[in-house]
């Protein structure tokens, strides 16, 4: 089975709507929300059945017990979090605390313990022979790339019979994009025509070409800045990126996605260029 | 007063919006803590004034010392040490810097080097001072960066200082609104868009931020954000319309301020109503 994963760097230039585009097309069974710290995927898929939902344990969190703190104030000059701060008694911050537990190994009183901590939820939809992975973080926390891991972890404990998995990532270039990308076959990068969204993209291909990840690109909402189309399309072509198509912008897409119908419902130009992208990315992924 | 720009969702005009506030100011600072995707710097090009860079502390063997208790190994919860043929091994790139294995390591087999993870640089653009956290790719997390933006620039509390926030509701927005006395959220009309809101607008109540709403690229359709914030009380500080022309201004770099009186009006409206809203 191969795994193509969305990507973009900079947010907001289309990724869900592209992701939820290719699962019609290839009536995906198997797919993939990776933006944990803020999953859309779910609202557009119209998965009739409930998810099962398991809460996720990210690294245990540390609490000093107030009776046998003997204030030595040896954990609080050693935390390199900030973490514990001293108010009437010394106190840990649980969203500032990493979890790397030096207090609770340095404590000459034995007056820190560990607690287990919640950082996120899981949920697995399942629908005939299809399966939908995805998990949100839970408010502040971080773990996002641990998390992310376990959302691939419950698509690979659930597999069924299809050459491929269909993973809508999430912004950025950091934990939970490079967790996301390990074994996946290609990461096809939703671009938009803008200095900041060219900028972005060098990004992530720097990101990607670390992890040794084949990539493509191509262009969304194109016509907006068509100087900038063609700036992002003579930089895939000086750097030997596949570049494989560009999309329209076309405000039928948001109303079509606020109205809960897919975007290619509707024939427009904008529809078209999606289902070519899509064939060309197969076409790229499949052989 | 320090400003944070945030909105959950990526793309919903943060950078914008947080680049032209700054900007219609007469004197102001500009954080960028999008440190993973900083793109304030090609608004504003500012003139580079001073760099640093920014380093974890990464553990360092030496091999002669060290006897292989493997007590840093079972110490460490990120899996960043492993003793394998009879030598310590340390993966920097799962290292959260924490410095628990140097301490707790008995033979003194552990010093540390500096990892360099990206840099903070310090410009000057017109009325703007621009200040932008860069990641190198393929490092993992941008947090000690932003940390180290918050202890040194969030000082100032004569000037309005603006902060364009990372996207999403994890412990890099938490870390780059910490300091800051007023939230702007930025919205935008889609269900994307108000699912995000939900979720940021539960962060800075959470944090008991006071905060103002920005639906942005508002069409003449039924937007599910506005009817969130109408349906819930909270206040719409500025509807921005789609606009083709904005959106190539922005496209390009260019300052909509500076490009447009009625933007420029817009702007200076938001400004003296964020003011007005956080002394409340």
């Amino acid at each position: 089975m191969k795994q193509l994963l969305i990507l973009s760097g900079k947010g907001g230039t289309g990724k869900t709507t592209i992701a939820s585009a290719f699962i019609e097309l290839y009536q995906a069974k198997l797919f993939a929300d990776c933006d944990v710290d803020a999953p859309n995927l779910h609202l557009i898929m119209s998965m009739v059945s409930e998810p099962i939902e398991t809460p996720f344990y990210g690294l245990s969190k540390f609490r000093i017990d107030p009776n046998r703190c003997i204030h030595c104030d040896e954990c609080r000059l050693l935390c390199r979090f900030g973490a514990i701060t001293q108010n009437t008694h010394l106190i840990i911050d649980p969203l500032a605390c990493e979890g790397c537990g030096l207090c609770e190994a340095i404590c000459p009183a034995g007056a820190i313990e560990s607690f287990a901590s919640i950082s996120g939820d899981r949920m697995l939809y399942i629908e005939k022979d299809r399966r939908f992975s995805t998990a949100k973080l839970r408010m502040g926390n971080g773990n996002s790339g641990l998390l992310v891991t376990e959302v691939k972890n419950q698509l690979q404990d659930n597999l069924v019979d299809t050459p491929l998995a269909i993973i809508d990532g999430s912004p950025g270039i950091g934990c939970p994009v490079i967790a996301s990308m390990s074994g996946v076959d290609m990461v096809l990068i939703v671009t938009e025509p803008s200095l900041s969204g060219l900028s972005d993209l060098k990004r992530i291909v720097k990101t990607a070409a670390v992890f040794e990840t084949k990539t493509a690109v191509c262009i969304n909402k194109a016509d907006l800045a068509d100087s900038l189309s063609e700036k992002i399309r003579s930089y895939c072509k000086a750097n030997q990126i596949s570049f494989v198509g560009s999309i329209p912008y076309d405000p039928m897409i948001v109303q079509a996605l606020n109205h809960h119908q897919s975007v290619l419902a509707k024939d427009s130009t904008a529809a078209r260029a999606i289902k070519t992208v899509f064939s060309s990315t197969l076409k790229l992924l499949m052989t | 007063m320090t400003i944070a720009v945030l909105s959950g969702k990526g793309g919903t005009g943060k950078t914008v919006i947080a680049v032209n506030l700054a900007s219609v100011s007469t004197h102001a600072v500009y954080i960028d803590c999008d440190v993973e995707e900083p793109n304030g710097h090609l608004f504003f090009r500012p003139i580079p004034k001073s760099s640093v860079e920014v380093a974890l502390k990464i553990p360092v063997v030496d091999n002669l010392r060290c006897t292989g208790c493997r007590k840093c190994v079972d110490f460490c919860r990120f899996n960043a040490l492993a003793f394998i043929q009879n030598r310590l091994l340390v993966f920097s790139d799962l290292c959260h810097a924490c410095g628990g294995c140097v301490v707790l390591c008995p033979e003194k087999a552990l010093s540390e080097r500096e990892m360099p993870i990206g840099n903070i640089s310090y410009g000057i653009s017109e009325n703007v001072e621009v200040i932008t956290g860069n990641l190198q790719p393929g490092k993992v997390s941008g947090v000690p960066i932003i940390r180290q933006m918050v202890e040194n620039f969030y000082t100032n509390k004569e000037i309005p200082i603006y902060i364009d926030c990372p996207p999403g509701s994890s412990c890099s927005v938490m870390e780059s609104i910490k300091p800051a006395d007023y939230c702007l959220i930025i919205a935008e009309s889609s269900v994307f868009g108000c699912h995000d809101l939900k979720m940021v607008h539960e962060l800075v109540v959470e944090l008991h931020k006071p905060f103002g709403i920005v639906l942005n690229k508002c069409f003449n359709e039924e937007n599910p954000s506005e009817q969130y914030c109408l349906e819930n009380g909270l206040p719409i500080l500025a509807k921005i319309p789609f606009d083709r022309e904005l959106n190539k201004w922005n496209a390009n770099g260019l300052i909509a301020v500076k490009q447009s009186p009625d933007y420029h009006q817009l702007f200076q409206d938001l400004v003296t109503k964020i003011q007005a809203e956080a002394t409340k």
